[in-house]
């Protein structure tokens, strides 16, 4: 039994530390965010330099061999700094199906770039009605000669409107629900509509409408009508990477809110001297301990292949429920300064109740559970 | 033990219904009901119509220009008021500075203010929070030296709510530090905004809105007769005015107005996914929801049943800022699961998902400060264990 970090991952979190430190403070963030693309590039590109973005790819696919446990590590590192760079829509998602379905041109053309830091991409993974259910796709795809046509909408997909490629699935048999009859299409930006906008932790989404658009069979990602299982599990992959990241805003709140209540003096002493707040802060480190353990088994089942879902959906619970509590503790315990901009505590919190409403919810989770 | 309104009261809730019906103007109704922020003008707009009907202040003396409503009457106005939706008064003059003034204030004072106060001419402001001194008001900082005829004042206040609009801010200032207590010493004092050396920096708050802002007084020269009451009683009269606060701060029903729509809004498809009331967990914790704010409902008819029969409100309101606050926070958590995915649109220029579904994280963000504002909750736990529990 072993719980402690490989040599890889003590790496990862030393030089995502590092960088953070040095290089990424909250104002520089802020002006990424605030900026047209809502990241920097040059930040991105350095991603690429140091390796990050081939983390979870295999090594004939351009990669490293990394596995869940180090999208763990990463996710959880990069929370502290709250990063912007599109990390999830790049890699996790566009990457993660790209490397389960590409043929080895589809690869070529599209994986090796995304790893390489020179192509952005997402995943169109939800529609506008599909509340958290995968296979609610009503996008069409009909076929048109050798290639098809697509027609539908795609809602608050990440990072859309700066991506060059998006992977939209969209239904070529069956009925809206059905797992069978999903096809995944790689899409160039150019040929779509995206309707861009910032999102209330300071990250970026699209609106995303298909109108008749022509797709070559070279487009077409895996077999047609079986895109259902990559979909699933890319985004399994996902909630898993943003779980960890939750884990991660969690301990940042919990400890900055403990520095706090060091600091802040009212009736002649420091607010952490109150029993009634010294309470609640361990409530909120014990909320930061059961989500890191159960996010280590989940992690675990995940990396061995075994059927994961179930750790996953304990794991989405908890930091929808006891992680949005911690937050919301970490604002009140800062009081005044903790509802504003300038301090970041508040934009992990924003950032901790988005990470919430993305790939189910609590109660979406804890049915899934109960089923 | 019964809750039933007479005739009387009956035929005034009618009047009352009819008038939020009718005469509340559709483009105000439209910007409440969206979520967004309203502009000072509506604000103004519909205070002064208040006023024309004679409805500015039901809880102010008739003398002054009050109702003279039964506080059964005041508790229908409230419930119409706040199932219409209608804007919130801004409470500083009306329900603050207004009261204290009344009550403490000189003949002189009384006539100079009181009228402007009631008429919505002028707006006011709140000076008590400092940068150090939050939840412990009684640390305050703030200083008016008696100078001649005036005083000096110099200090920081911080969170003025509005603050950009106003035209005056009442303050708590220490008169005196040769005090035995440190809530001696203090006073209440108003100042003009425009006085030489007032000074305003916004503070934004975390869902980007320019709501609250420091206020900092640099050698501040207020003429004397601008103290209210006795000097070093300020502190007196602040609570007298903060327990108004509190008690306004519960938003009893406009909560329920909110889940009345939150219902509605689950009878039916949005965005053309399933109703939510096919959503079990949904429905339950909506549920859960209205049982509290039933509570809340029922602590508040017998803290009225009780003023009624002549005794004094006293820790009550701090019963109902404390329920009253979590159950506005619980609600905007539902509106945002409500949405899903599409809480996260910050701002978008077209709209993007339906109705009010655009602002619902917003609004979560920014009522976090309900359980901070006017005495944190904390606060109001102390004052409970101390005056009820005899702790």
């Amino acid at each position: 039994m072993d719980f402690s970090l490989n040599e890889l991952q003590t790496m990862l979190a030393d030089s995502i530390a590092r960088f953070i430190d040095n290089e990424y403070d909250f104002d520089t963030r802020q002006s990424y965010a605030d900026s047209e693309r809502g990241f920097s590039d040059d930040v991105w590109a350095k991603f690429a330099d140091l390796g990050w973005t081939a983390v979870p790819f295999s090594e004939e696919d351009g990669g490293i061999g990394g596995g869940p446990a180090d999208i763990m590590v990463l996710m959880e590192s990069l929370a502290r700094g709250l990063v912007v760079e599109p990390y999830l829509a790049n890699i996790v998602l566009a990457g993660g199906i790209l490397a389960r379905t590409a043929n080895d041109a589809q690869k070529e053309r599209w994986l090796h770039p995304i790893i390489g830091g020179e192509l952005h991409a997402t995943l169109a993974y939800y529609e506008p009605q599909a509340r958290y259910e995968l296979a609610d796709i009503a996008t069409t795809a009909t076929p048109d000669g050798d290639g098809w046509r697509v027609s539908g909408r795609k809602g608050v997909v990440p990072n859309a409107a700066t991506a060059d490629l998006i992977i939209v699935p969209a239904r070529t048999a069956g009925n809206a629900g059905d797992t069978d009859g999903i096809t995944l299409f790689a899409v160039p930006a150019a040929d779509l509509v995206c309707q861009g906008y910032r999102t209330v932790d300071g990250l970026r989404a699209a609106e995303v409408a298909l109108d008749d658009v022509r797709v070559d069979a070279d487009q077409v990602l895996g077999e047609p009508g079986a895109g259902f299982a990559p979909l699933d599990a890319t985004v399994d992959d996902a909630t898993l990477a943003i779980c960890a990241e939750a884990v991660g805003l969690m301990r940042v709140l919990t400890d900055k809110t403990v520095e706090y209540s060091k600091q802040r003096v009212q009736f002649g002493v420091p607010i952490g001297s109150f029993q009634a707040l010294q309470h609640r802060m361990v409530d909120m480190l014990m909320a930061c301990e059961q989500a890191r353990s159960v996010l280590m088994w989940a992690v675990m089942l995940h990396a061995a292949g075994a059927d994961s879902k179930h750790a996953i959906s304990s794991i989405k619970y908890l930091v929808g429920t006891a992680g949005q509590k911690v937050g919301e503790e970490a604002i009140q315990i800062h009081g005044g300064m903790g509802v504003t901009w300038d301090l970041d505590v508040a934009h992990h919190f924003k950032r901790l109740t988005v990470i919430n409403r993305l790939f189910g919810n609590a109660d979406w989770h804890l049915d899934r559970l109960a089923a | 033990m019964h809750v039933t309104f007479g005739a009387e009261d009956l035929a005034f809730q009618d009047e009352v219904r009819a008038f939020f019906r009718d005469e509340y103007p559709a483009d105000i109704r439209a910007a409440v009901d969206s979520g967004k922020e309203i502009a000072p003008e509506m604000q103004i707009r519909w205070q002064q119509l208040l006023y024309e009907k004679g409805w500015a202040a039901p809880n102010w003396p008739v003398e002054y220009g009050g109702t003279g409503w039964t506080p059964v009457q005041k508790y229908i106005y409230a419930r119409e008021e706040g199932l219409a939706n209608a804007p919130i008064i801004v409470p500083f003059g009306l329900n603050m500075v207004g009261p204290v003034i009344y009550t403490f204030g000189s003949e002189e004072q009384k006539q100079r203010f009181l009228p402007d106060i009631l008429a919505s001419n002028v707006w006011w402001c709140q000076g008590y929070s400092e940068p150090g001194a939050g939840s412990d008001l009684a640390s305050l900082k703030t200083r008016a030296d008696r100078a001649g005829d005036h005083y000096v004042v110099n200090g920081t206040k911080t969170w003025t709510t509005l603050g950009q609009h106003a035209d005056w801010i009442f303050c708590l200032a220490r008169t005196s530090s040769d005090v035995a207590r440190r809530q001696e010493g203090i006073s209440f004092i108003l100042i003009d905004m425009k006085s030489p050396g007032v000074t305003m920096t916004p503070i934004i708050t975390l869902d980007g809105k320019h709501e609250v802002n420091e206020v900092h007084f640099d050698n501040v020269e207020v003429p004397a007769e601008n103290l209210v009451g006795e000097e070093g009683r300020g502190w007196t009269y602040g609570k007298v005015l903060l327990q108004h606060e509190r008690a306004n701060s519960s938003n009893t029903f406009r909560s329920e107005y909110r889940l009345r729509k939150l219902r509605e809004q689950a009878s039916r498809p949005v965005r053309g996914a399933r109703p939510l009331n096919e959503d079990a967990n949904f429905m339950r914790r909506l549920a859960a929801v209205e049982v509290e704010l039933k509570s809340l409902e029922y602590i508040e008819l017998r803290t009225l049943a009780s003023v009624a029969s002549g005794k004094a409100p006293g820790a009550e309101s701090s019963f109902l800022k404390l329920l009253g606050t979590e159950i506005q926070q619980s609600i905007d958590a539902l509106y945002m699961d409500a949405a899903g995915y599409y809480s996260l649109p910050y701002k978008p220029e077209q709209p993007v998902g339906e109705g009010n579904e655009i602002n619902t994280a917003l609004r979560y963000f920014n009522f976090r400060k309900a359980t901070i504002y006017a005495g944190s909750n904390e606060i109001q736990k102390n004052i409970i264990a101390k005056h009820v529990l005899g702790l």
